[in-house]
């Protein structure tokens, strides 16, 4: 098989690190080679932050290229209109709809972008939803990054048992039950809607 | 046996454990940072944060010489710092072994500059791994151990930012203890002074053909014939990039020993290609090396010597070939540079810089973005501790009045770091700079680490604190006080007074970082009605305040913290505490 290529993007604070952590325990659970690449440092104060993750039966570079991306996670959606030339022709764009505004934009010197998600609708195929709704219904409004996974998930080849079993494996038990509510609804979206 | 997915930095930390190391000091820096972090979860290991990096390598090239396996570990620019140890420790040797890892930052995604580590190898004339993957940070490492001993040398282990911050399946071993070796006394080996060194030297340079007699044969060292009339040599980073980019269309030499490199295994590979490539990041240090031999290569003249590289750029460079097409968006997508955090305490200290309109001596840490706009408070920022003794260079050239508008910002950890050298230097040669030591009471930037002057240990142990204010009154600093850079008032008048007193003064900028788990800001702030859209509250470069398109100031709930700072700075107390979210 050709290695599965995923984008996890957002804004440093928004718990993308959670979402590359229990992708990454998802897939070693499927015995693929796998390589998760982000940037620790100066990206998580408010700034973007970028993860690559790679996986199938022999991985080597850990970085992804402009056009080659199968899925892309946007945690915000100036984030996802970033990332929009990393998505391969025919692939998977999934937008959380929050917008958090960079400095430049708070400061005046630059705007931002209108209608962000109509763009990339028009040229790719988008899901976007409000992630951050999704998670206070199930419970804890931090689970924002699992919902997202959680509709990632379904579109992978990896089992729902799977995933679940990575969600136990990375969150703390006190937030456990919380999660996979989470989790299981960001799966189920669109199904249910 | 067991296999897990790992950093490659926490790899490297494993490798170091399963060696059976004893000793790791090191000094925070990204991308270096989790190596060390990630040793606390073995307790046969001790381990610590030093002061600085020089202190670090030098407690590690004690721990060896005393016998105990030993490790320290650091960032490009702290390789700098500690040099000095560095090159005297090639000859000297070790006793067990020592192995320095030192992660450089192509892409400068956390560092002030993008220097190439590999000159500080050939410089010393100390051998250099440099592995592509956590497997091989693993392996490596282990390796690096054994061969210290064997060729009685510190051996270094090169990282990138790409290697040490990707994680992938590592297989786990045991931990192998390695016994203790008998300390013996032994001046000419152990003593640098001029007639031992005379002698050692002979042994370096002995030493150097014996690890390239090695770096000859090494499977470190390998070649992968694909039948090509095309080869590449690369390195690390380079090596997975390569791969991905060109298949099996090339043959391959991947270097796992940077230095010294191998001459006749090198000659051999250009012989059977047509075309030999050099693919490595950052300088030329290969290619001159190919150059040297008289073996012409493709290299800088087709790659960047700028940033990182991508698998993209080597099937450009090498194939020709074309790269996936993609969509491009229209229009201008604001950047999203890093900024403070909502509830920063740096924030009021800037602030106030700002607004009395002074020159901020800037240094490394999370402050450096204080340089950022909307405060763009910060001068200069040069390297760690330059803020205190290169404000005294500029007071000694703009003089008195100049240095009544002057101040120099520095963290708590790097002012222990070499900040306070500087200090000292301004006291005894009869300076007046105004120092403003921003104590957080953690080391921020590269993610919270313990520092000498929290009272904690790595492991969370309590110890003794440097106390800061009896350290600065102790090199000579009488007028020395506390400050809460949230009160902006009180913090005004204390810069106030400082800047104008003819000696040297310290103000201690106290408040913790917000990030801590044990400050606990509530509820959040609002704009109420008596907002005269004056924007003074804009002036803070709060994440949390904005201004929509109709000109209403709005400050979003999601991002307050309620830290209470804006509510100072609104000359029409516009602006409310609310509790809850």
């Amino acid at each position: 098989m050709e290695n599965v290529k995923i984008m996890i993007v957002g804004v440093g604070g928004q718990g993308t690190l959670l979402a590359s952590r229990i992708l990454g325990n998802a897939i070693l659970s499927c015995n693929f080679d796998v390589k998760v690449s982000e940037v620790h440092g100066m990206s998580q104060r408010g700034g973007s932050v970028v993860t690559y993750v790679k996986y199938g039966q022999k991985v080597y570079s850990p970085i992804i290229d402009k056009g080659e991306a199968d899925i892309i996670l946007a945690f915000e959606q100036l984030e996802a209109l970033r990332a929009l030339p990393y998505l391969r022709i025919g692939g998977k764009m999934i937008a959380n709809t929050q917008k958090i505004n960079p400095m430049p934009v708070i400061t005046g010197a630059a705007e931002y972008p209108e209608a962000i998600l109509e763009t990339i609708g028009a040229s790719v195929d988008l899901t976007a939803l409000d992630a951050l709704s999704i998670a206070k219904a199930a419970g804890n409004a931090k689970a924002v990054n699992v919902v997202l996974v959680g509709v990632m998930a379904k579109n992978t080849d990896i089992p729902y048992e799977t995933w679940v079993q990575a969600v136990r494996e990375c969150v703390p038990a006190k937030f456990l039950e919380a999660n996979l509510r989470a989790f299981d609804a960001g799966y189920h979206y669109g199904a249910r809607a | 046996m067991s296999k897990k997915l790992m950093l490659g930095n926490a790899a490297v930390a494993r490798g170091a454990y399963e060696a059976g190391v004893r000793v790791v000091s090191s000094y925070p820096g990204t991308p270096s940072t989790e190596i060390t972090e990630s040793i606390v979860q073995y307790p046969e290991v001790n381990v610590e944060w030093a002061p600085n990096e020089k202190v670090a390598a030098e407690v590690a090239i004690g721990a060896a010489i005393g016998g105990g396996r030993a490790m320290t570990c650091c960032k490009h620019v702290g390789l700098n710092v500690m040099a000095d140890p560095f090159f005297t420790a090639s000859y000297t040797g070790v006793n067990a072994g020592l192995v320095i890892a030192v992660a450089d930052d192509p892409g400068m995604h956390s560092s002030q500059n993008e220097q190439d580590s590999r000159h500080y190898a050939k410089a010393a004339k100390l051998p250099m791994l440099e592995p592509s993957d956590s497997s091989e940070c693993l392996n490596f490492t282990k390796l690096a151990f054994e061969l210290s001993e064997q060729f009685d040398t510190p051996f270094m282990l090169r990282l990138s930012t790409r290697i040490s911050h990707s994680q992938n399946p590592v297989e786990l071993s045991d931990r192998q203890e390695t016994p203790i070796k008998p300390y013996e006394k032994n001046i000419a080996k152990y003593v640098m002074m001029p007639a031992n060194a005379i002698g050692k030297h002979v042994v370096v340079e002995k030493r150097h053909r014996d690890l390239v007699a090695y770096a000859e044969t090494s499977p470190l060292n390998e070649i992968e014939d694909n039948g090509s009339r095309i080869g590449v040599i690369v390195s690390g980073t380079t090596h997975l990039y390569a791969h991905e980019a060109l298949g099996n269309s090339v043959n391959y030499l991947k270097l796992g020993m940077v230095y010294p490199l191998p001459e006749q295994k090198i000659r051999d590979f250009a012989a059977s290609v047509d075309t030999l490539w050099v693919i490595e990041e950052l300088d030329p240090f290969i290619e001159e090396h190919c150059n040297n031999l008289g073996i012409t290569v493709k290299g800088k003249e087709f790659f960047t010597l700028l940033g990182e590289y991508t698998p993209a750029m080597i099937r450009t460079a090498v194939l020709g070939a074309p790269n996936p097409e993609y969509v491009a968006p229209v229009g201008a997508i604001p950047n999203r540079p890093p900024v403070m955090c909502a509830g920063c305490p740096h924030r009021g200290t800037f602030y106030v810089l700002k607004k009395l309109g002074l020159t901020v001596s800037g240094d490394i840490g999370c402050y450096t973005l204080g340089a950022v706009a909307p405060l763009a408070s910060v001068d200069t920022t040069i390297c760690m501790g330059a803020s205190v003794s290169a404000a005294f260079g500029m007071a000694k050239v703009r003089g008195e009045q100049f240095n009544k508008k002057l101040v120099s910002v520095i963290g708590d950890s790097t002012f222990i770091h070499s900040g306070i050298t500087g200090l000292i230097d301004i006291v005894y040669n009869k300076g007046a700079n105004t120092v403003i030591i921003l104590d957080n009471s953690i080391t921020g930037m590269t993610g919270h680490q313990q520092n000498p002057a929290m009272g904690k240990t790595i492991r969370g142990e309590d110890t003794r604190a440097v106390d800061l204010i009896a350290l600065c009154h102790a090199v000579g600093v009488d007028r020395v006080r506390v400050a809460d850079p949230f009160d902006l008032r009180g913090f005004e008048a204390a810069v106030r007074e400082e800047i104008a007193a003819d000696e040297p003064s310290v103000i201690i900028a106290q408040r913790p970082c917000a990030l801590l788990k044990y400050v606990k800001y509530t509820g959040h702030c609002e704009i109420g009605d008596k907002c005269k859209r004056c924007k003074l509250c804009m002036k803070l470069g709060c994440p949390a305040i904005s201004v929509g398109k109709d000109g209403s100031v709005k400050i979003d709930p999601t991002q307050c913290n309620g830290c209470g700072l804006c509510l100072g700075v609104c000359p029409f107390d516009a602006i409310e505490k609310k509790e809850g979210n």
